[in-house]
């Protein structure tokens, strides 16, 4: 029974350490892969074929979902709005949840799953068949050549695909709010814009997307680059990317909107 | 400085404290082809990778050239790497790239050639893997004995002074192996290198090189060229090039007496 | 895939996100609107701001000149100083009365400024001496019990 207790405070003490051992692989590995980014910046090519990758092929989902997502806060928002009569204010409601939460937060759980799962498995098969090892031998960083064009990709893919998603998403509410309900075109973008703040608003959404972009594809990176070199070895990183990345969004968005609501008042 | 391209002096290196190399030494002499043998599991691989300075020796040192190479800094570990070619033991190609990106990759990433030359040098040296038709191919288009010739021709794309094969025969049929020991020795030979050839395919490996090390428990127990170590004596050697299940290197993987153990139960 | 296809396609979506943060600055937000532009500080000392928020809109017949910037407590005054920033557009004369207001009858709350007869025009930094708090309903509503009772009575004023 005590050698049982003591396993077990053992082996939440070891699983601590090694946690924290990942970690300051991680953040050296972050910083190692921003020391490298030197030849990414002059072989450009490399990370426009990764914005292919990652921003291009995430579209379709993100925009599909976005114009979902604006169509039910249209919807909800009217809902409830309505009641009290104001329902010309469904455009504001919808513009602020998108721009402000939904746009930079939706896009980067979309972003984990769709392109952070992909670069996790690339990089880890790419491990596990001794692509990243051949390079080495070649004479040439994997981490310049393959980890920073794919993590500059992911950060500069962001912001875009957070941007389209939020446009789309305003666009899915006024879809719903003006041809389907029949609220006033003009009412429902002059209450648009005098309640969404260029500053405020959009630019800290832009913030957050960056910074979303920035741990999203690191995590990938590191997950995929840190795989066992198996099969099993890489599903597991690829599970490990979509939770990891899903957390740290969610987390960094609650520190940052609380930075900026702060600063705001 | 003698004609040794590589040397291994005295080296041991161990892994999360698990001592995998004691007291190596190896000599390479230029335009040999050279075998390390043993058993699975016996660091032959590791090896290749203390030289390509992926790893750092616990004692000991690689020298390369006459240079120590845990000594350099990465960009003396990179200059030293531009002269070894690597074949992995399943070649190790990149997916995402063609066969003639792939063998184009180490000439792109190493010189300023334009691409009219670069294209002439790729069709040579797949000309000299006889898979000049398979340029267009994606990786995942070729069998295994296709896929290692690509790698070997992307190897030797910058005409090494040093090509190391990891395995280079594992899981191929007999008529891909023949072609890849025939391209082992006539590459060698054809560009004055010296090979280092990871292996454990005995008849195929003595048919080809000049000279041979056994690696067993992380030493060297014997060494030879080819004809000597046919006729060796030394209990090792016999059951490795004869193949036989028991011997020096034994059955058991290292375990506490079978009949303690089985009484013991599952109580740990 | 052909390097010239993944160009075009990694320019069309550089092109399209830039043009999404072009609409949303345009279309969605207010960047056309007031914020650009250099800007003037004035303040004011407001009996009671109620619900006035940092960045709420400072109207002059009914156009936005300018935002609130900064919300104080002064404690010698137990007045609230209000902070705004005017567009440098504006100019606005000494005597100009600012009164805390609400849009609608549960809307949000700005500041109103009315235009007095004074020569001499704010300048950066100035102070606004007329003003007019926000009105606090329950207040409201208690004063016109009060006066309704002692009808007669020297009538008091509900502001300053």
């Amino acid at each position: 029974m005590f050698d049982r207790l003591i396993k077990t405070v053992c082996g939440i003490g070891h699983r601590t350490i090694d946690r924290i051992i990942r970690l300051g692989f991680a953040a050296r590995f972050f910083l190692y892969s921003l020391s490298c980014s030197g030849e990414s910046i002059r072989r450009f090519p490399l990370v426009i074929r990764e914005i292919y990758f990652t921003g291009v092929l995430s579209l379709i989902i993100i925009l599909v979902s976005a114009l979902f997502v604006g169509m039910v806060l249209g919807l909800q928002g009217y809902n409830t709005l309505q009641r009290y009569g104001s329902s010309e204010a469904v455009g504001v409601l919808v513009a602020l949840s998108l721009v402000r939460e939904l746009g930079p937060v939706v896009t980067a759980l979309l972003f984990a799953g769709r392109a952070g799962t992909a670069i996790t498995a690339e990089i880890g098969l790419m491990k596990a068949t001794e692509q990243l090892s051949a390079m080495e031998m070649m004479a040439v960083n994997p981490i310049a050549r393959v980890v920073a064009p794919r993590f500059w990709a992911g950060v500069i893919s962001m912001p875009f695909l957070a941007a389209m998603f939020s446009i789309t998403g305003v666009f899915g509410g006024f879809l719903v709010a003006v041809p389907l309900i029949g609220i006033d075109d003009g009412a429902f973008w002059s209450q648009m814009q005098a309640n969404v703040d260029f500053h405020e608003d959009i630019v800290n959404g832009v913030i957050k997307s960056l910074v979303f972009g920035v741990a999203c594809t690191i995590i990938a990176l590191f997950e995929g680059y840190d795989a066992p070199p198996t099969a099993e070895g890489v599903s597991r990183a690829t599970t490990r990317t979509v939770v990891n990345s899903s957390l740290a969004v969610l987390g960094l968005d609650f520190v940052m909107t609380s930075f900026m609501l702060h600063g705001g008042n | 400085m003698s004609d040794n391209i590589v040397e291994i002096d005295n080296l041991s290196f161990s892994y999360n404290n698990r001592l995998l190399h004691q007291d190596i030494n190896m000599r390479f002499p230029r335009g040999k082809v050279v075998a390390i043998m043993g058993g699975s599991g016996s660091g032959k691989t590791t090896l290749l990778r203390l030289i390509g300075g992926q790893l750092k020796p616990k004692t000991g040192a690689v020298k390369i050239h006459g240079k120590i190479v845990h000594e350099q800094d990465e960009a003396g570990i990179y200059a030293l790497r531009r002269k070894m070619g690597m074949l992995f033991q399943f070649g190790a190609l990149f997916t995402d790239l063609s066969v003639y990106d792939n063998v184009a990759f180490p000439m792109r990433e190493h010189t300023n050639l334009p691409e009219a030359i670069i294209r002439d040098l790729v069709l040579m040296k797949l000309h000299a893997v006889g898979l000049r038709g398979a340029r267009d191919l994606m990786p995942s288009e070729l069998s295994g004995g296709m896929s290692r010739r690509v790698a070997l021709a992307r190897a030797v794309a910058l005409d090494p002074s040093i090509i190391m094969y990891d395995e280079p025969f594992a899981g191929l049929d007999p008529i891909s192996m023949g072609v890849i020991l025939n391209l082992i020795r006539s590459l060698n030979d054809a560009l004055g290198a010296t090979s280092i050839v990871v292996t454990h395919d005995v008849h195929e490996t003595f048919a080809m090189v000049d000279y041979v090390y056994f690696v067993s428990q992380g030493r060297v127990v014997a060494e030879g060229s080819p004809d000597d170590l046919r006729k060796s004596e030394l209990p090792f050697v016999h059951q490795f090039v004869h193949g036989e299940a028991d011997g020096p290197v034994p059955f058991h993987y290292n375990a506490p007496d079978y009949r303690k153990d089985m009484l013991r139960g599952p109580n740990v | 895939m052909e390097r010239s296809t993944i160009d075009l396609w990694v320019g069309i979506f550089v092109v399209g996100g830039i043009a999404a943060l072009m609409a949303l600055a345009m279309k969605v937000g207010n960047l056309t609107s007031t914020n650009i532009g250099s800007t003037y500080t004035v303040s004011a000392y407001f009996e009671n701001i109620g619900g006035l928020k940092p960045r709420a809109p400072v109207k002059s017949a009914g156009v936005v000149v300018g935002r609130v910037s900064d919300i104080a407590f002064d404690d010698e005054k137990k007045e609230a100083l209000v902070t705004m920033n005017v567009d440098t557009k504006y100019h606005f004369d000494r005597d100009t009365n600012a009164s805390i207001l609400t849009s609608g009858l549960l809307g949000e709350q700005y500041i109103g400024l009315e235009a007095g007869g004074d020569t001499e025009m704010l300048k950066n930094g100035d102070k606004i001496k007329l003003t007019q708090g926000a009105v606090v309903l329950e207040k409201l509503i208690s004063q016109f019990l009060y006066s309704k009772a002692s009808e007669g009575n020297d009538k008091k004023e509900d502001t300053k």
